[in-house]
């Protein structure tokens, strides 16, 4: 006890560091190593083999990596648009509501915390061709079935409005607490000068909310691009490579075609492009004065 | 100890500042309405297909008779696992959350407290954000090769090790804002009454971040009870967690529809529990990190 007090300032750090160390820099550190070689498993053992250029070759043949690429911004693009316009749309509706805001925090609370899988697996059976809700709703109406999941022009965009569905409620959080700290003297002085409701909106409301906008802009495109749970259940990247993500890919490469070196190549390019827009959304957020 | 900083005092439950009126409400309560009704609708419409014979699911037969057998059959049943992985959850969940809080919390209490050189407490912190931001896919293959190399690869101490490192960030940064909330002087009293650091630490500071440390380690523990991809990739068939199981009933031949949504069902239990228990402490921990 004696000794936990005299070098506490010491050692309190030490549990946190060290695990950082051993669980996130050694193994990037090693992701290089690992990059440039070829890791099999034998007899329970692996062997390594030095072979730098041989993973380079793997990507250069890789017809996956550019439809991902592409599935992925786009992905991105599409649902953090959608989530931020419908998210700062309804805090700011929701605002003028004089009761029920606490139920509708309690309700909005409930995607972000629920299992990301099991939101992919309801969604898989909301979607289902034969029974799904959306096809029940398309009969009842007289409308053929549409196969939300299994064409390759809907799939993704499928995916999309279960992103959607999820994360809304994280940007309409972020926002509600925005809308609610606004200055309520300059709301009232842009209303006693005559501006209408929309005027209010877009020229008064937006221009004060965009630091807390461009907060939830870029944890959402983070966070978006991280995107695996839900889509490994409900298509896992098909139909064809129609959703197949970056992530979605590189498990694949690792624990389907067992390519650790080829899978640790792109694991190293996939951290540099995080890195590279982190301090491009610094950049955004400093500019927005955050 | 007059009044205690913002951080510090209990939230009171409904206080929501008053936002400024935008006019009539009616928009506003449709559009409210509407929110409540795309959230809820699904979990609705899971929740009655949980309670439902397959052939009922497909028929979309309405009223239906409702049965128990879907969560007899996954929480009971002689072929499903479920209940082994609810269990392996948990205790995953728990260890994990018990760790990352004692870890976190010293971590948070010494960047914001000793005076560490300004490249140590910068260098931590920036990695911290970067790593939070990485997609956990890029360090599961070479956790995989340290993993097996080690001999730990399908235990669950390889589990609760990654699923601390992955609550870390979060962790450290909530502790921090609850931290630097507390008073230096309430301590130095302390010390000048005779208490040696640690023992400040631990009988007069920690006891203050108390709602700290509930919103860290509920969100903890369900980011852990959540967490898919590490599971999938570093545990096999007796130590899936509850997601992998999910997956996997997901993935069968013949999927048991019923089975999976009331497997869904179960799988959110715990999220709903803890929420019920510490929502204010959740919206804190949750809108916290984004705004300061």
């Amino acid at each position: 006890m004696d000794f936990l007090n005299r070098h506490f300032r010491h050692w309190s750090l030490l549990p946190a560091v060290a695990l950082f160390v051993l669980l996130t820099l050694y193994p990037v550190a090693n992701l290089f190593r690992m990059s440039v070689s070829t890791i099999a498993f034998t007899e329970g053992h692996e062997v390594w083999t030095f072979t730098p250029l041989a993973n380079l070759a793997l990507l250069r043949a890789d017809e996956v990596i550019a439809p991902a690429v592409a599935n992925t911004l786009l992905f991105v693009i599409a649902a953090v648009t959608l989530e931020i316009v419908l998210g700062v749309a309804l805090a700011i509706l929701v605002a003028g509501v004089a009761r029920g805001k606490g139920f509708v925090r309690t309700v909005m609370i409930l995607p972000i915390l629920v299992p990301p899988v099991a939101i992919g697996s309801m969604w898989k059976l909301l979607y289902n061709y034969d029974f799904g809700i959306f096809n029940q709703a398309l009969t009842a109406i007289g409308l053929p079935s549409v196969n939300w999941l299994g064409s390759t022009s809907l799939a993704l965009w499928s995916v999309v409005v279960v992103d959607v569905w999820h994360w809304v409620p994280f940007v309409f959080l972020i926002l509600f607490a925005a809308v609610a700290a606004l200055p309520v003297e300059v709301l009232e002085a842009a209303r006693v000068d005559g501006a209408t409701r929309w005027q209010l909106v877009r020229r008064v409301m937006l221009p004060l909310l965009k630091p807390a906008i461009v907060v939830a802009l870029v944890f959402r495109a983070i966070l978006a691009f991280k995107v695996f749970d839900e889509v490994y259940l409900l298509t896992s990247g098909g139909p064809g490579t129609s959703t197949e993500l970056v992530t979605l890919h590189l498990y694949k490469v690792f624990f389907e075609q067992n390519q650790l070196g080829y899978g640790a190549l792109l694991s190293l390019a996939l951290i540099a492009a995080i890195v590279a827009f982190l301090l491009v959304g610094r950049r955004a957020m400093r500019a927005a004065r955050v | 100890m007059a009044t205690l900083p913002a951080a510090l005092r209990k939230p009171r439950a409904g206080a929501l500042p008053t936002p400024p009126a935008l006019g009539s409400g009616w928009g506003g309560a449709a559009a409210l309405a509407l929110a409540v009704l795309a959230i809820l609708g699904p979990f609705a419409w899971i929740l009655t297909a949980s309670f439902k014979y397959q052939i009922a699911i497909y028929s979309g037969e309405w009223p239906f008779t409702p049965t128990w057998s879907n969560y007899a059959e996954v929480l009971f049943g002689r072929r499903s696992d479920f209940a082994a992985n609810v269990v392996n959850s948990l205790i995953v969940a728990s260890a994990s959350t018990a760790l990352v809080l004692v870890v976190g919390a010293l971590a948070a209490y010494s960047l914001q407290r000793f005076r560490w050189p300004a490249w140590v407490s910068g260098t931590f912190l920036g990695w911290t954000l970067v790593f939070h931001m990485i997609p956990v896919m890029t360090l599961i293959g070479p956790w995989y090769v340290a993993f097996r190399e080690l001999g730990l690869y399908d235990t669950r101490l390889a589990l609760v090790l990654t699923h601390v490192t992955i609550n870390l960030p979060m962790t450290v940064w909530l502790m921090r804002a609850f931290f630097r909330e507390v008073p230096h002087e309430i301590e130095e009293a302390a010390v000048i009454d005779g208490c040696r650091p640690f023992q400040a630490f631990c009988k007069v500071t920690l006891p203050l971040v108390v709602p700290g440390l509930i919103a860290a380690g509920i969100l903890a523990f369900i980011f852990s009870w959540n967490e898919f991809p590490v599971a999938l990739s570093l545990t096999s068939r007796d130590l899936a967690t509850v997601p992998v199981a999910i997956a996997r009933f997901a993935q069968q031949y013949e999927i048991q529809h019923g089975q999976m949504a009331a497997a869904s069902i179960v799988a959110t239990i715990p999220a709903l529990v803890l929420m019920a228990l510490g929502q204010r402490f959740i919206v804190r921990g949750l809108t916290l990190g984004a705004v300061k």
